[in-house]
């Protein structure tokens, strides 16, 4: 019964650091997707733009998140003149930091799941657009696009997850989301086993949750009877 | 004593942080190489019983790759950390030991770790198994191979081929992965890092040597898996 009630107890405890883990994540994917996008495009359009994008995906896929987050949150701060700007409040902010880092490493993920994506549109649909003359960016927005994201829904789904685990490492950065709130328990009660049953439960409710609506989608954006 | 020149920061003199740099490098590949190790036993294990195991075995195994997949790696080393030491302190209640006994950095993280890419070397093993033609089994089985012989000299060597890629996405995460240990105490990389940044107040200039550092260590280790299946297609033709 004593057990049963820990369990309960460290259950609520958890649950509260449920909205900034949630928040995190559809957070920095956000904001990741728009800067993937970006990237995809300028590695697409220009020379000198796929060499500087390749650079960064290099760099970003090549290192640990851990190192990225803790180089932006106290890395940045070591001059005085960023200090001095108007960035500062949110520099300083470890929210700020973990959402940056959080999304620039999502982005250079998701650039090479989106560039695979628009490798696999074919080009009979691009020379079509074109023909019944559609401009560059319309043509981006109803043709080009939603067969490359159709496309790289799956590989996202899995990026997505493992954006909702890389939010643990925001605990770091004193963020209580539930990884740090399961630090917190963990080092007071020193019951390690019961709350990481607790913790992974919540997060594979949360993975689940998500393959479940990003598979909806996926019959969704399919092709009509399929 | 305080100097602010990156040439005798990052060196290897007095004053300079390279030595530990470096050694914080060297144990990064240390530990990530027995956890690479441990998880190719987990996952070897696991990807057989899937393959060939009986019902029970091939649930086990599906509960432990959606586990240790869908649960930050962070809560895994603190799982493995806390409580092994939870439960190395009871062991020596019981031989009479009063106090805590910590479980070692580099067993818990190689430990955690491993079950992690374990899971993740499962499916790449699976991946690769599954991806054998077919006529091959049939064709060793038609000139009267043993199990065991067709193992060896079929199955092992064409699925290894097929799941090569796969094992080397799982080192490169075993590799980023291995910075999370930091969490334990154990010196490797990522903790030199951040000892060299408290110490001198330049957090900025010991993250780039980070990020320099692990650099190397991705890219020097994808380049032998690159070569690993260069060697493994060599008697293929080119399409």
């Amino acid at each position: 019964m004593r057990e049963l009630d820990f369990l309960g107890a460290t259950m609520l405890q958890l649950l509260g650091g449920v909205p900034l883990t949630v928040g995190l994540t559809a957070g920095s994917v956000a904001v990741g997707a728009v800067l993937a996008l970006l990237l995809a495009l300028l590695r697409a359009n220009s020379r000198p733009g796929a060499a500087l994008v390749s650079a960064y995906v290099f760099v970003f896929r090549g290192t640990p998140l851990l190192l990225q987050i803790f180089f932006i949150y106290y890395g940045a701060g070591q001059f005085a003149f960023v200090r001095a700007s108007v960035l500062w409040p949110f520099l300083r902010e470890p929210w700020c930091c973990a959402l940056l880092a959080l999304a620039l490493n999502d982005a250079a993920y998701a650039s090479e799941i989106l560039r695979g994506g628009f490798a696999a549109v074919p080009k009979g649909a691009v020379e079509a657009g074109r023909a019944v003359g559609m401009t560059r960016l319309l043509l981006l927005r109803r043709v080009v696009l939603p067969l490359a994201i159709r496309q790289a829904l799956p590989a996202y789904g899995n990026e997505l997850i493992a954006m909702v685990k890389s939010t643990s490492l925001a605990s770091l950065v004193t963020l209580m989301e539930v990884t740090g709130i399961a630090y917190a328990i963990i080092s007071e009660t020193y019951r390690a086993i019961e709350v990481f049953l607790c913790a992974g439960a919540i997060y594979l409710v949360l993975n689940f949750a998500l393959t479940r609506a990003v598979a909806v989608l996926e019959a969704k954006l399919g092709p009509a009877g399929t | 004593m305080n100097t602010s020149n990156p040439f005798v920061l990052l060196g290897f003199g007095p004053n300079g942080w390279g030595a530990s740099l470096v050694a914080g490098a060297a144990m990064t590949l240390a530990v990530s190489i027995a956890a690479y190790l441990v998880g190719l036993v987990f996952g070897g294990l696991a990807a057989w019983a899937r393959i060939a195991g009986p019902r029970p075995a091939r649930r086990l195994v599906g509960l432990y790759t959606t586990v240790f997949r869908g649960i930050p790696e962070l809560l895994v080393i603190y799982l493995v950390y806390f409580g092994g030491s939870e439960a190395l302190t009871s062991l020596g209640h019981l031989f009479g030991r009063s106090g805590f006994i910590g479980l070692d950095g580099f067993l818990a993280g190689t430990l955690a770790v491993g079950l992690i890419a374990g899971a993740y070397q499962t499916e790449a093993l699976r991946g690769g198994f599954l991806a054998i033609p077919r006529g091959e089994i049939e064709a060793a089985r038609a000139v009267g191979m043993g199990r065991l012989l067709m193992l060896r000299r079929v199955i092992a060597p064409r699925a290894l081929r097929f799941a090569l890629p796969g094992m080397g996405n799982v080192w490169q995460q075993v590799l980023k992965e291995s910075a999370l240990i930091s969490v334990t105490g154990l010196s490797e990389l990522m903790r030199a890092v951040n000892v060299a940044s408290d110490s001198t107040r330049l957090p900025f200039d010991f993250g780039i040597a980070g990020f320099a550092l692990y650099l190397v260590l991705t890219s020097f280790s994808g380049g032998v898996f690159r070569n690993a299946e260069r060697s493994l297609a060599r008697h293929e033709r080119a399409r």
